[in-house]
């Protein structure tokens, strides 16, 4: 047995309570380990192994009265919080940023991506006592993907043309045409798989899930219990004795309850103030760049945007560090104009970046032969900080000779008034999982939210056709030369302007600890609950 | 008749058609929202059959009249309508029908918070400071009555938010014997209740401690100028019986009026205190219905504030005529 293999084994035999920590303390220094290195190792071991017990506060700067335990409608953080706490997915992505099976064992396509075919997991039982059959798949998907749905994940089931089973444990999905992201498109958090009755769910049954924990009770707003399910299937999830999901919309609040000791773990922390939450010395705080990006839509229906040398001199405008320092205090990273993290499959490593050049954007200035004011529509409710990032776009424009004209809009109503409808104005995007789901949010042709109207140049033309050849392709070296076109003709002729990708930023209490944390979501990808645990 | 009785009836008249009034102008408020209602309700979901479908289920195809008849016999019968919430959620085609919780269910368990709340703060604040304002009387521009003024102007002159975090920072942070979050719900036991409603309950009581101190006070000693006050001072009564026998009654009044005041406060005004314990009251609920455009939440909690202030004044103005020695012996 070489060494590294003993050490590993001796690890193993060490978290399974097989050996203590001295056998394991001397064994790892006859491997040739110095003294202080073995205890270091037998202490991340120590802190890697999760403990049962405790209950976890989680003080959410989200939620509002207007939330429901029906999946379908879930519209914020603290809701897709609750829908993960209690139910399971056919497929999750995993804290390491894989699409994995949740409540499907395994997962296959055949058909070019058009026919998909889920094995369930045995034994799954739902907190009612049900056990997990593919009638329940069924019925759930039925809810969200009907034709008389009212679920926000429609969108993403209306491809399916039909569903069935085979025996108790499998369901056939047929697609009216092949998605290879299928798979992820089933791990959306509104379909969460459900029991049902006679065909049909109750979306708002509180028992009918199979999650972590069982809804104790739920006052939508204001505060969520669960206690732990003794029957969870996942045997390595769910530490804690119960759970408490607590709406803290007030950002001072939030800090002083995690910093008083009434809270474990609180998301959203500003940027502002977390140097100084970091200096208590029981809290620990953690940053993940994840999906929310920071974007200037430039909309090709109005003018001067419809001209590529007025976009492309408007990209070349923005110091990009200067908002990353300034508005997100450091707490982010600059973007590129592509709306795909480096975490995302297919992510396009060799675009150039765009940096702050005032001798080329006054060149394609020129080019564009605009001479007026380009209006800016800004209000902080696109984003926060969004109003001050405006003014120093304006101010890095002045020097390349371009005058941005700043229109500050109001608050209430931005996003039916502006948003989508002005020729330039600031939002936001977040924890879209595959560049396919971002792109038929926001950025083919078909979608209202389609922000940048970027459909009919020559470029937008061919993205879309890439787009929809990327979907059904299984190959994925192919699929990967199809989506750094895309991204290609993106970063050069579309309308988006991403100066920023923000950071989530979280507090959580000392004694919490967890495993690698997941990007796509805030809160560990919305799973703390389940992930994490009390050292 | 009795006179009382009959000026209470008069009053209670009034309450009631100043009820009438005010539920007017609630139920006009949506008429007077800029831009399209249904439109901004929808958002992105507003594609012409949903508006057609939201304005004929919410009867914006009728007159206001009748709208208005509409509402109100539903409010006299305790239906105050459903909710608009979760109308953002829809797909085309649809209102949403039938999948929005009752106004009622929404607001009875805030409702019962705030009301908790107001009445252990006015357990604690109302017998506090009708002792200090008669002790200041007493004992006037004497040290403890100046150290009484100077602290309880000193709280209420700082808005109630930064008097919470220093309560925050004393009882949380500093010497951390206090729960900082007040998230109570149903099935709190009371005990839990009343510790994590601690910290609200002493904000409240440093805001409005002053209010009523400082009237009592000024009304004991108003009276302690009139002829009647020297007269039963020259007849040999002590200080504490001069004004505890003679002065307080005929304070009564003045002072009823101030703590009917406060305590309708305690129950429409403190959205900031609620806020900043994260405390599930009526005030946060109506906030964040007002940025969901929720209007008949709104509406409700609306009407359920104007209800508050008129019963308290109306029982404040019963005190004052009850209290009064001329209508209680009519010649």
């Amino acid at each position: 047995m070489k060494k590294e293999d003993y050490l590993k084994n001796q690890e193993i035999k060490y978290k399974l309570g097989v050996i203590d920590r001295r056998q394991f303390i001397s064994s790892a220094i006859a491997t040739g380990l110095a003294v202080p290195a073995a205890l270091g190792l037998a202490g991340q071991l120590n802190a890697a192994t999760p403990k049962k017990g405790g209950v976890l506060r989680h003080a959410s700067g989200y939620g509002s009265t207007d939330d429901s335990l029906d999946p379908g409608t879930s519209a914020n953080s603290l809701s897709q919080n609750v829908i993960y706490t209690r139910g399971n997915h056919l497929t999750e992505v995993s804290n390491e940023g894989e699409l994995v099976g949740e409540l499907a064992e395994s997962f296959e396509a055949s058909n070019s991506g058009k026919t998909w075919v889920f094995n369930l997991r045995k034994g799954v039982e739902f907190h009612n006592g049900k056990s997990l059959t593919a009638d329940d798949v069924i019925a759930s998907m039925e809810y969200h993907g009907g034709e008389n749905a009212t679920s926000s994940a429609k969108g993403n089931l209306s491809s399916v043309a039909s569903m069935k089973k085979d025996g108790n444990h499998r369901v056939i999905f047929e697609l009216k045409e092949g998605n290879a992201d299928f798979p992820y498109l089933s791990s959306d958090y509104h379909i969460m798989i459900q029991a049902s009755k006679d065909g049909k769910i109750d979306p708002l049954d509180p028992a009918n899930g199979t999650g972590p924990y069982m809804v104790e009770s739920y006052e939508p707003g204001v505060k969520f219990v669960g206690k732990r399910n003794p029957n969870y299937f996942k045997e390595d999830r769910a530490h804690f004795d119960g759970v408490q999901l607590i709406a803290v919309i007030d950002a001072a609040a939030r800090q002083s309850a995690i910093m008083s000791g009434d809270a474990d773990f609180a998301d959203a922390i500003p940027a502002k103030t977390v140097n100084l939450l970091a200096r208590a010395p029981n809290l620990e705080i953690l940053e993940t760049t994840g999906t929310q990006h920071y974007i200037f839509p430039m909309r090709l229906d109005t003018e001067p945007f419809d001209n590529y040398h007025m976009r492309k001199a408007l990209k070349y405008a923005v110091k990009r560090q200067e908002l990353v320092d300034k508005i997100l205090l450091g707490h982010g990273v600059i973007g590129n104009d592509i709306p795909v993290s480096p975490a995302m499959p297919f992510f396009h490593t060799d675009l150039p970046q765009y940096n702050y050049d005032p001798d080329k954007a006054a060149m394609h200035y020129k080019k564009s032969g605009y001479t007026g004011p380009v209006p800016l529509s800004v209000a902080d409710a696109g984003f926060s900080g969004g109003v001050s990032a405006g003014e120093l776009m304006v101010e890095s424009a002045k020097q390349a000779g371009i005058n941005i004209q700043l229109v500050r809009e109001p608050n209430d109503g931005y996003w039916s008034n502006v948003w989508n409808v002005k020729g330039w104005c600031n939002s936001y995007w977040g924890g879209r999982p595959t560049q396919d789901v971002m792109y038929q949010a926001a950025y083919t042709k078909e979608t209202t939210w389609n922000e940048t109207a970027w459909r009919d140049t020559e470029a937008a033309i061919k993205f879309n056709e890439l787009v929809v050849m990327a979907r059904s392709e299984t190959d994925n070296d192919k699929r990967k030369s199809l989506y750094w076109s895309a991204q290609e003709l993106l970063h050069d002729d579309g309308g988006s302007l991403i100066p920023l990708w923000a950071n989530y930023i979280h507090a959580h209490s000392k004694t919490l600890a967890h495993g690698p944390v997941a990007g796509n979501w805030t809160n560990d990808g919305n799973k703390v609950s389940e992930r994490w645990w009390f050292s | 008749m009795h006179p009382v009785t009959k000026t209470v009836l008069v009053r209670l008249g009034y309450g009631l058609l100043t009820l009438f009034l005010v539920s007017v102008v609630i139920f006009s408020a949506i008429e007077f929202l800029p831009g399209d209602f249904t439109q901004a309700i929808l958002g992105q979901l507003a594609t012409p059959e949903t508006i057609a479908a939201f304005r004929k289920e919410l009867g914006l195809d009728q007159s206001a009249v009748s709208r208005y008849i509409n509402w109100i016999s539903g409010v006299l019968r305790g239906d105050f309508g459903s909710s608009f919430s979760g109308r953002g959620q829809l797909t085309s085609g649809t209102s949403g029908v039938g999948r929005s919780r009752e106004v009622a269910d929404l607001i009875a368990p805030r409702l019962w918070n705030t009301l908790f709340l107001a009445g252990l703060t006015a357990i604690i604040a109302v017998p506090l400071s009708l002792f200090l304002g008669i002790t200041s009387a007493l004992y006037r521009n004497s040290i403890y009555d100046r150290a009484v003024s100077v602290t309880s102007l000193t709280t209420i002159s700082f808005p109630e938010f930064f008097v919470a975090y220093v309560l925050i920072l004393i009882f949380g942070s500093l010497w951390p014997v206090l729960p900082t979050l007040a998230n109570v719900d149903a099935s709190t036991p009371m005990a839990e209740r009343l510790l994590r409603s601690a910290l609200p309950a002493m904000t409240l009581t440093l805001v409005i401690i002053a209010h009523m101190m400082r009237m009592t006070r000024a009304a004991i000693i108003n009276l302690l100028a009139s002829p009647y006050i020297q007269m039963a001072i020259l007849s040999g009564a002590s200080k504490s019986e001069v004004i505890i026998k003679h002065a307080l009654p005929n304070a009564w009044a003045p002072i009823a009026t101030v703590i009917a005041f406060n305590l309708a406060y305690l129950v429409v005004g403190v959205v900031v205190v609620e806020v900043v314990f994260v405390y599930p009251g009526i005030g946060q609920l109506m906030v964040d219905s007002v940025t969901s455009r929720n209007i008949p939440v709104v509406q409700a909690c609306a009407l359920i504030f104007a209800v508050t202030y008129i019963v308290l004044n109306l029982i404040a103005d019963i005190i004052g005529i009850i209290t009064n020695p001329r209508l209680l012996h009519p010649k």
